[in-house]
């Protein structure tokens, strides 16, 4: 089945999405959208999966012109979707999973789960997709997960798969079983769509690539011809460094000292299972691991949010295993928290007053209990000029922001005191590439005036781009150690540790 | 591993032994020495196709017995843990501990199980019935503090209706009202996007309101307009013949039997069904229900809709299942423990149900205990449902898991 866009325009009120795209999407090849965080790729794929209608534009499919009212028409179309988030029903099990919006039923509406096992069974089989019928979700790996979510798509008859961006919860191995998946669905003829920013992928696995940015598709090629620098040039829209300046390696004396700690998680499961580490000043330590390992429960607990079961935090000689985050905050340590949204910033406030979130109660902003906010803009205007945040002014809402200028907020705030050590969590989850180079250098600069850092990422590239020693942790402890100085890093055994190998 | 885990489920366990054992405690010193003579329980009436001899309890004896009983299981969890059975005995020592209470106000005297057996069911009905109208809605994810105000429209349709054209009549006309009600919560937290808890109130008040108004200003003046007739029990042929089993189960009105009905009725929709499955999915994750095409919306207008029909029915049993007349607020609260029930049960409808007979049990024994002129003050013992309530409430929602979705508005991109 062979799929055309013709001139796809999508506006939302006066905000252009997508702007008259053509795009061919052949069976039995993958094709690779590029293109940055809100470059427009998912609007794109959402009109053809029928969720948004065009505003202008039609989809053709096999030369004929068709319309879809609503995701029901796509998947009848042929037309399946793989969620970024994936649209599983969690307490749900496998079978129930896949029949669900169009299940076999007998007699009084009865649901045929036998069947549904039955043809689960049949789907995994054919296209080596392991599963048990009668797992339920949420007990199930991600991994497992995402073939749940293309065997739900398969059982539709989709003979266009549209992936966005599967590999995001991915290890580097679940990564290279989820190629091979991909290829055995080409072969059977399937038409794929690989939707990514990630360079490296987007090289490996597509058969054509196409570039998005700002809704608009610049540049389109064979990866056998494009290479990286050209590919993150066309998707920014200028030359970008790959490289993260740094200093030479000159670790000084320790500065956070973590020893035997133990962390629950909400409901009383153990999150940091009796975790030591050491951070020195002037290095960057990075703590790789696949997500819900345990590292949030770990920033957490070293930022003063989570409360710590046993074991001791000692920063700089003192400890601080119990004391408040202002306390920390005051001691001279920054947090950038994983979830911005969440936890960086208050969205309904503006930028100034993110920008004096933690320091707003005293000197020099606060005059006994007033607010001095000639001060406080002025400074925010000033801090924000040098970190690059890019807003209208400082009274505009920091919701308003884009991802990338909310999280340089973020870090504008915590980095712009005077700091000695920095904890961050996901610095450039969701950034695009200029932002998150923008940051690393920012958090390069603070390890070289000396401030000790702890990085957590689930984005392995990340991890080795910018630690000077890593850490991998599973379920609740470090399991390896690497440092680049002693000795090359290699990505897939750094991987295996991650999927649990030397547990 | 975890170390901690078990450290935090034996302070639990401790925790029950010892309540098990201030149990056992206060019953021997207080219940205990009060206690002459024996307590004479009746299973049958003299009428009866098959009599069965009384239960004759002798008093003092059979609390202490139950005492040491509470001793042991509290002294037993407490030394040597066990917390994989220490919700199941401390299930079991409350409720022997309800029986020594009970052989205590009847001792000497003489009591009416079966009696008191059938009023259970008969109390649990419109708890049952507001149970399951809250599973019904909230596994769509809406919330449905209405219940109480559903199950008041309910009882004044049924009465006013019932009263001019008869029960049938009566009682359809209270489902209808009741479904209306239903479709009125659905479009302002579905469509207009009300807060849940809101639009519930906004219903419980307006129900409450209007009826009171009507009862006191035009029932007071058309007697006539307020008495409806009453559904009589029906036997059921053979089984209520069967000794204790008979009364209580198969010689009920339909209220009764309607509620076992529906809560069966209401799990094959929910588990068996197509539509269960779907609705289901709303409940827990209604983006994923949408990007496979169904209709979230409409699920839930169908499904709150079904709830407040299910109220509406549950509420006809204050008039026409009892007493056959409306008066202003008669419904005292049984919505919200309906909702209590619903959670007790693990919005699962036969969990509801039998959580509503938990309720009716203790709503039934603090009626049958006035009777026996105990030295409780009557007031007391009407707090006794409220009371299991917050109890069950406190000890099991903690571990009870509500739809993932339960409360929220869903917003289509």
């Amino acid at each position: 089945m062979r799929v055309e866009l013709k001139n796809i325009t999508k506006r939302f009120g006066p905000v252009i999405a997508n702007k008259g795209v053509n795009l061919t999407i052949e069976p039995g090849e993958v094709l690779g959208l590029l293109g940055e965080n809100g470059a427009g790729k998912s609007t794109l794929m959402n009109v053809l999966c029928g969720l948004y209608d065009p505003t202008e534009g039609e989809i053709f499919i096999d030369d004929k012109p068709v319309v879809f009212d609503g995701p029901g028409d796509a998947i009848r179309a042929g037309i399946g979707m793989v969620h970024q988030h994936f649209m599983l029903v969690p307490v749900f099990s496998v079978a129930e999973n896949v029949v669900l919006g169009v299940e076999p039923t007998g007699a009084l509406d009865h649901l045929d789960l036998a069947t549904a096992r039955a043809e689960v069974e049949r789907l995994s089989e054919d296209y080596g997709l392991a599963v048990d019928p009668d797992a339920i979700i949420e007990t199930l790996p991600v991994g497992v997960q995402q073939r749940v979510e293309i065997i739900k798509v398969l059982f539709r008859s989709a003979d266009v798969l549209i992936l966005d961006e599967p590999t995001a919860v991915l290890t580097p191995q679940e990564v290279d079983e989820f190629f091979q998946i991909v290829r055995s669905l080409c072969e059977a003829g399937k038409a794929i769509v690989f939707i990514t920013h990630k360079l490296n992928e987007i090289l490996e696995i597509s058969d054509r690539i196409s570039v998005i940015r700002r809704g608009e598709i610049v540049g389109s090629g064979d990866p056998k011809e494009l290479t990286r620098p050209e590919l993150a040039e066309m998707m920014v829209g200028h030359p970008v460094d790959f490289d993260v300046a740094r200093a030479p390696y000159a670790p000084r004396e320790v500065i956070l000292d973590v020893a035997d700690l133990t962390v629950l998680r909400d409901h009383g499961a153990v999150a940091i299972d009796n975790l030591s580490l050491k951070v020195r000043s002037g290095e960057i330590v990075g703590i790789a691991g696949v997500q819900g390992n345990g590292q949030s429960a770990l920033i957490e607990a070293l930022a003063g949010l989570r409360r710590v079961a046993s074991g001791r935090v000692t920063f700089d000689g003192t400890d601080i295993t119990h004391i408040s985050p202002r306390a920390r905050h005051r001691m001279g340590i920054a947090h950038v928290p994983e979830d911005r949204q969440r936890a960086g910033l208050i969205g309904n406030f503006t930028v100034a007053e993110n920008m004096v979130l933690d320091t707003y109660y005293g000197p020099p902003f606060a005059k006994g209990a007033s607010i001095d906010w000639g001060r406080v803009h002025a400074d925010a205007a000033r801090v924000a000029e040098e970190y690059d945040v890019r807003t209208p002014s400082v009274f505009a809402a920091a919701a308003h922001l884009s991802g990338g200028n909310q999280q340089k907020l973020v870090v504008a705030r915590e980095l712009s005191r005077d700091t000695r050590f920095v904890i961050a969590g996901q610095p450039t989850r969701g950034l695009d590439v200029g932002s998150i180079a923008f940051i690393h250098a920012q958090l390069m600069a603070a390890r070289d005036e000396g401030d000790g850092l702890l990085i957590v990422s689930s984005e392995l590239d990340e991890i080795m781009a910018v630690s000077d020693r890593i850490l991998v942790m599973f379920k609740g402890r470090i399991v390896a150690e690497y440092a680049p100085h002693i000795a090359p890093l290699d990505k897939g055994e750094i991987g295996l540790v991650m999927a649990g190998a030397a547990a | 591993m975890s170390v901690l885990l078990d450290k935090a489920r034996l302070r639990q366990t401790r925790i029950t032994g010892g309540v098990l054992i201030a149990l056992g405690v206060l019953i021997a010193v207080f219940l205990a020495p009060d206690a002459p003579g024996v307590a004479t329980f009746r299973l049958s009436r003299p009428t009866d196709v098959w009599p069965v001899p009384n239960l004759v309890v002798p008093g003092g004896a059979f609390i202490y017995v139950v005492s040491a009983l509470l001793a042991f299981m509290g002294v037993r969890l407490f030394l040597k843990g066990g917390a994989r059975w220490s919700a199941l005995i401390l299930g079991i020592g409350l409720a022997i501990a309800v029986a020594a209470f009970l052989v205590w106000a009847t001792a000497g005297k003489s009591f009416s199980l079966t009696g008191m057996l059938q009023a259970t069911l008969v109390r649990a009905v419109p708890i049952a019935l507001g149970g399951l109208a809250g599973v019904l809605s909230e596994r769509v994810a809406v919330v449905n503090i209405g219940i109480e105000g559903m199950l008041l429209a309910g009882a004044f349709t049924g009465a006013l209706v019932g009263s001019l054209a008869g029960g049938i009549a009566g009682l359809a006309a209270a489902v209808a009202v009741g479904g209306m009600f239903g479709f009125i919560l659905a479009a302002l937290v579905v469509t207009y996007r009300m807060d849940q808890i809101i639009a519930g109130v906004f219903i419980n008040l307006f129900v409450l309101g209007l009826t009171s108004y009507i009862s006191s200003q035009v029932f007071q003046e058309y007697r006539a307009l307020n008495n409806a007739p009453v559904f009589r029990a029906i036997e059921v042929p053979f089984l209520s013949d069967l000794p204790v089993i008979g009364p209580v189960f198969f010689n009920q009105n339909i209220f009764v039997y309607g509620a076992f009905i529906l809560a069966g009725l209401a799990t094959y929709y929910l588990f068996h069904t197509r539509l269960g499955l779907r609705a289901r999915a709303v409940g827990e994750h209604p983006r994923a229900a949408d990007t496979l095409g169904i209709n979230v919306y409409r699920t839930r207008y169908i499904n709150v809709t079904m709830a407040g029909m299910v109220a509406g029915f549950g509420g006809a049993w204050f008039t026409l299942g009892s007493v056959g007349r409306f008066d202003e607020g008669m419904t005292g609260g049984r919505g919200f423990i309906g909702l209590a029930a619903m959670i007790f049960g693990r919005w699962h409808p036969v969990g509801a149900l039998l959580a509503a007979l938990v309720f009716g049990f203790a709503d039934s024994l603090q009626q049958k205990l006035a009777l026996l002129r105990t030295p409780i003050p009557s007031e007391f013992l009407a707090m006794a449902p409220y009371i299991a309530t917050i109890i069950v409430v406190a000890g099991v929602v903690g571990r009870a898991r509500a739809p993932a979705a339960d409360g929220k508005p869903y917003v289509k991109e």
